[in-house]
């Protein structure tokens, strides 16, 4: 679990490995050094504290990109009762980097669809690291038709570094397939939620995005570009990434200010990766609540709200 | 995907040489003709040796597309903020001050009313020449608004585009503006509304991925650079060369996602032809659609 420690946590592990070692010195029990312990372990805390109230954005990108955070999978399989994945965009294949489906929540029958990043070298391959190809974008689309005809509500989780930049993704319009989820997915008849998970990479993200209500975990960012991208392309140098992503302002407490987004949800100290099961609870309240308050709204004012929550995003003066 | 910000400021200087002043020779890029720049403006910056089709400013193709007298801009004050406080090496206030000074206008696209051919349209035209092209808060909103004046005045929307992508410096929320341009175009297709996109040397990211490819007809001119992600992105990736005319127009016409490529002076027949068709209403074929219209749009049947 441990094994990817970011150069910020290392003075919490090692403060926690000491711990560790007098635990087991402990439990020898020739010497009572519990008092000991209990110090260390309270100076532990406030340092987890510290660093991670601390942290600064290209910290928290790091977080959101840490292998041992929950993918869509890991989600789906804590949160629903059950699942029942689709395949295939009935055009050209099945793209393994967005998997949909048909799930129930508490009872609730809807579709989910989401990126999925794979865990280790083969998998990632095949699961091509999360970032979709135009099939994945058709399929994602398919599935939410699918879910609009019998009334089904949507999830969404977004957790990909933007979409696949390949010539057989540009041979087969992965601008189209993006721009063709975004003007569809903003009049489904049905309410449709999505949650940030990972990584919201850009337009590979937002053609998941155009919902209802947006929701970030505590760790998860959503940006424009990635913060390499931007700084190679304006500082030219893909080094000073920390610097462009403090510039891009990609946090969900910065897109709760810009007010982009609807809610934020809560991550163990640390990040997701400390406990699956804690933050998927809270993942799967959040979308049980906002599924409950989507419910209420009459669908064709439900959709003129999403067309405008959309079109109020924007800052500019006038005359 | 505004990743090819990069690649695209390198031929802003392009641009900015062939407006340099009268009497300037330029070079053809394509066919190295040495070629008199004011008659290349006089042929809207189309090589006459070779037909290659250069960048060209917003106001040409205002000129090239409207009748006479007709062009009404509208929101020609609107300006950018500077949300998020951006600086790089410049700040984004000053690369904003920079390119209004250098092009006159207050931003990257101008939207108004006109007529083409004696079509009542709603016309707006990107420039690359200020910041490449980039969408941020402005030009979302200007195309929106020029969405929302067509439906109004009940007239066909024409877009030219010409664009490096979403704009890095307003960060998400020029992101967002992808969302907010094509999730309005859903109000204009719901009042059968034409829409003509045209997409020019280059569309790339994010506008490429939202309302440029959104046309009830996407027209291309010849051998323009089209796609999400740019050229250099992709070499990057798969490690090789890029096959010859890759991203262009033809090769988009070739993979099904533009309908023509039109010759820049053949322009504004073809999208008056267009329009003389989609906008014929047939009395005995429009009951028909406006029947289907009552069962609710967008659900099975679409
Ligand atoms: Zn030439």
């Amino acid at each position: 679990m441990n094994k990817f420690v970011f150069d910020f946590e290392k003075p919490i592990v090692e403060l926690e490995n000491k711990i560790q070692e007098m635990h087991e010195l402990a439990a020898d029990g020739k010497v009572d050094i519990s008092t000991e312990i209990d110090q260390l372990e309270e100076k532990a805390e406030k340092l987890r504290d510290e660093v991670y109230s601390n942290l600064n954005r290209w910290q928290r990108v790091q977080i959101a990109r840490h292998p041992r955070r929950p993918y869509t999978l890991d989600y789906i399989e804590r949160i629903t009762d059950s699942f029942q994945e689709l395949h295939g965009d009935r055009l050209y294949r099945d793209d393994r980097a967005i998997v949909a489906g048909l799930a129930t929540i508490d009872s609730v029958p809807l579709a989910i669809i989401g990126h999925q990043k794979g865990r280790g070298t083969k998998l990632n391959i095949f699961r091509n690291f999360g970032m979709p190809h135009p099939e994945g974008y058709r399929k994602a689309l398919r599935v939410m038709k699918l879910a609009e005809k019998f009334g089904l509500p949507i999830v969404t989780l977004i957790d990909t570094p933007g979409a696949w930049p390949g010539l057989g993704a540009e041979e087969r319009g992965q601008a189209e397939a993006i721009a063709r989820n975004l003007f569809e997915m903003s009049t489904l008849r049905v309410p449709i939620i999505s949650v940030v998970i990972g990584e919201g990479g850009s337009g590979g993200a937002l053609a998941l995005g155009v919902t209802d209500r947006i929701i970030m975990l505590e760790y998860s960012v959503y940006s424009v570009i990635t913060p390499e991208g931007c700084a190679s392309i304006l500082y030219r140098d893909a080094n000073l990434a920390n610097k462009a992503a403090e510039a891009l302002r990609i946090t969900p407490t910065d897109l709760q200010e810009l007010e982009i987004i609807d809610e934020i949800i809560d991550e163990p100290v640390g990040g997701a990766h400390h406990d699956w099961d804690f933050v998927a609870s809270n993942v799967k309240k959040s979308i049980i609540c906002k599924l409950e308050e989507l419910k209420k709204i009459d669908i064709d004012e439900l959709i003129e709200e999403r067309i405008d929550k959309y079109g109020n995003i924007g800052f500019f003066d006038e005359d | 995907m505004a990743n090819w910000f990069k690649r695209t400021s390198d031929n802003l200087e392009g641009s900015k040489k062939r407006e340099l002043p009268e009497g300037l020779w330029v070079n053809c890029k394509s066919c190295e003709a040495v070629l008199y720049a004011k008659k290349l403006e006089r042929n809207y910056y189309i090589c006459p040796e070779c037909g290659h089709h250069m960048r060209l400013s917003s106001e040409s193709y205002i000129t090239l597309l409207t009748d006479e007298g007709t062009w009404k801009p509208f929101e020609e004050g609107m300006k950018s903020q500077d949300p998020l406080d951006f600086r790089d090496s410049k700040k984004y206030t000053d690369r904003i001050a920079a390119s209004m000074k250098k092009t006159g206008r207050n931003e990257a696209v101008q939207v108004g009313e006109a007529n083409l051919d004696g079509h009542e349209i709603v016309l707006a035209v990107m420039d690359f020449s200020f910041l490449g092209g980039s969408v941020g808060s402005v030009v979302g909103e200007k195309i929106s608004r020029a969405i929302d004046r067509a439906i109004q005045k009940k007239r066909s929307l024409i877009i030219i585009s010409c664009s490096g992508g979403m704009r890095m410096q307003e960060g998400v929320i020029s992101l967002m503006q992808m969302a907010k341009t094509s999730a309005r175009l859903t109000r204009l297709a719901k009042e059968k509304l034409p829409f003509i996109s045209v997409l020019t040397d280059p569309t790339t990211g994010g506008t490429t991925a939202s309302y440029s490819m959104l046309g009830d007809l996407n027209l291309a001119e010849p051998e323009a650079l089209i796609g999400f992600a740019g050229p250099r992105v992709i070499k990057q990736t798969i490690g090789q060369d890029l096959p010859e005319g890759f991203q262009r127009s033809e090769f988009l016409v070739d993979h099904g996602f533009i309908d023509q490529v039109v010759p820049r002076l053949e322009l504004k027949q073809r999208i008056a032809e267009f329009l003389l068709l989609l906008t014929a209403k047939s009395p005995s074929f429009k009951s028909v659609s406006s029947s289907s219209e009552k069962e609710g749009g967008s659900t099975s049947e679409d």
